[in-house]
């Protein structure tokens, strides 16, 4: 646990020594307000709620995610200090979980920042400030499911473009597994196995917790889907670390 | 002690190390050279526990570096080969980051963290992002975290690849104060550091060891160990010369180069001519400006060798 929190550390302060953590968040929290107020019409709805601000978060985070993952490990592997940190005495496990922690600390703090939209629908109305918590925590999951995602494909190539290509469409699949347009792929599939990806959906179990309703098995399943990709994360690093 | 037995790493379409064993111990500055591709590099990530071995074992301290792969690395310092760091990263944070991961705490940790400061000479930098140095200041860098745990196993690639000859002979210094108490394995391509540094070498070609001997015993397998150099001072002199010698009966071969007005006479084997020569000179009246006896030359083995 120690290691993991050392390579967190390091890791948080790498993207504050660089212009990309103060880019990342000022492009996020101006897209998130953007779409609110433009797209979302938070004044016009008339109701003292965040759900404009929250629906857009799926959309924003498609792009934005992976490329803060992108860069996780195909940029070791680049440099080559990917030698250099798995030849400290750590197991892989701790440098996955502390990279993947401090990309998701990250985050939580760009998300965090957009604490002036509450503070505005609490002085204009009397907002349910449960439901805008428990949004704020589905909003966090789902970053974290789709950074899990990121963190595996950087790990599988050296090249970042690549690495966010696949991280978008990864997780662009994973987002509208419910929807015809990734079932139809399926088509010929079972029906059985048809409900099993339309429940790996990210947007159903968002949708859920964002209206307030925190139901264990949304947040299992956001937490099953980060192990499983951090462990496919390991096991791409374990096999091609060297390449 | 750093043990292999018939450690091997293949990939889809080659070989890059083949059943390579050999055992290493306190003491010992071991020299590993070959050509490029030839596997050292390989050899050495599979000891700093970076790549997987196909087959074959190895271990650092009685470690093995599969199943113990903690406690091997432990006691192991390791410079990858081109020194790679976090280039956003200050060079005292980087240290610092090291020596977390390398659990150094309290008064030990500063103790540690000023000594390898102070002995690869990096005061005037600490504060400097590691990608704004030198070469041979992120060489320093690397050289500092590999050592910053004080480990008794050193395992250093191309430790003075890209730095200047006064950093090279600071860097030849600071391997040999650690000789002494420590197991110390380097690759290089440079082969005076051999002589300078290393008390074994092993050479490694196609991934195999062709060669595991002293530098000395190395140097004596060339065709120049005995042999004799003389530089004329009259160049004029040198055809006349070169014939003499080549009369000489344990002499085999004469070499001139008439831009240095150089001889260098080789032995049949094991016939020393060094007197032969001396006297052969003083009465033919040659004028020399030089005259040694030459140990053998690394350069010429290692091309034999490796070829």
């Amino acid at each position: 646990m120690r290691n993991v929190g050392i390579i967190m550390r390091r890791e948080l302060r790498s993207y504050f020594a660089t212009p990309l953590a103060y880019v990342f968040i000022l492009i996020f929290l101006v897209l998130a307000n953007a779409l609110t107020f433009f797209f979302g019409g938070l004044y016009e709805r008339g109701q003292a709620d965040l759900l404009p601000f929250f629906n857009f978060h799926p959309w924003l985070y498609l792009f934005l995610v992976p490329a803060v993952a992108m860069r996780l490990w195909a940029e070791e592997r680049k440099t080559g200090s990917i030698e250099l940190l798995l030849t400290q005495p750590i197991t892989l496990w701790q440098a996955v979980l502390g990279k993947y922690f401090a990309a998701w600390l990250f985050i939580a703090i760009a998300l965090a920042l957009t604490f002036p939209i509450w503070i505005t629908v609490n002085y204009l109305g009397d907002p349910d400030n449960g439901v805008i918590f428990a949004a704020y925590l589905g909003s966090l999951m789902l970053a974290g499911g789709f950074l899990a995602i990121g963190s595996c494909m950087s790990a599988l190539t050296r090249n970042q473009v690549v690495a966010f290509i696949l991280g978008v469409v990864t997780c662009f699949v994973f987002l509208l597994a419910g929807f015809p347009l990734v079932l139809n792929l399926f088509g010929w599939l079972p029906q059985a196995l048809l409900d099993a990806i339309a429940s790996l959906s990210f947007l159903t179990h968002f949708e859920s917790i964002a209206k307030g309703v925190i139901d264990i098995r949304d947040l299992l399943y956001f937490a099953m889907l980060i192990g499983f990709f951090l462990l496919a994360t390991t096991i791409a690093l374990d096999v091609r670390k060297a390449d | 002690m750093i043990r292999t037995e018939h450690l091997s790493k293949r990939y889809a379409s080659l070989v890059a190390v083949d059943d390579v064993s050999f055992q290493v111990g306190p003491g010992e500055v071991l020299g590993f050279l070959g050509p490029n591709g030839a596997g050292k590099s390989t050899t050495m990530r599979m000891l700093a526990g970076f790549v997987t071995p196909t087959s074959g074992k190895a271990s650092i301290c009685g470690h093995d570096v599969e199943t113990e792969p903690l406690r091997a690395k432990a006691c192991l310092g390791y410079l990858p080969e081109g020194a790679p760091s976090y280039g956003e990263m200050s060079v005292l944070s980087f240290l610092e980051f090291i020596a977390d991961l390398r659990q150094l705490t309290g008064e030990r940790r500063k103790a540690r963290l000023d000594y390898v400061i102070g002995r690869l000479q990096l005061e005037k930098v600490l504060g400097q992002s590691i990608d704004t140095l030198s070469k041979g200041f992120r060489r320093r860098v690397g050289l500092a975290q590999a050592v910053i745990h004080d480990p008794p196993v050193l395992i250093l690639d191309e430790p003075t690849d890209g730095l200047d000859p006064n950093q090279k002979h600071e860097v030849r210094t600071l391997i040999n104060e650690m000789a002494r108490e420590k197991i110390i394995i380097i690759s290089t391509h440079i082969l005076e550091e051999v002589d300078a540094v290393c008390n074994r070498v092993i050479i490694i070609a196609r991934g195999r060891i062709v060669a595991d001997d002293t530098p000395q015993g190395l140097a004596a397998k060339s065709r120049y160990h005995n042999a004799v150099s003389l530089r004329l001072d009259d160049a004029g002199q040198l055809q006349a010369a070169r014939d003499a010698i080549a009369a000489l009966p344990s002499v085999a071969e004469v070499e001139v180069s008439e831009r240095e007005a150089r001889l260098t006479a080789l032995p049949r084997s094991g016939a020393t001519i060094l007197p032969a020569l001396s006297e052969l000179a003083a009465r033919q009246g040659l004028k020399l400006k030089e005259l040694h006896l030459e140990s053998g030359r690394l350069d010429e083995v290692f091309r034999a060798i490796t070829a």
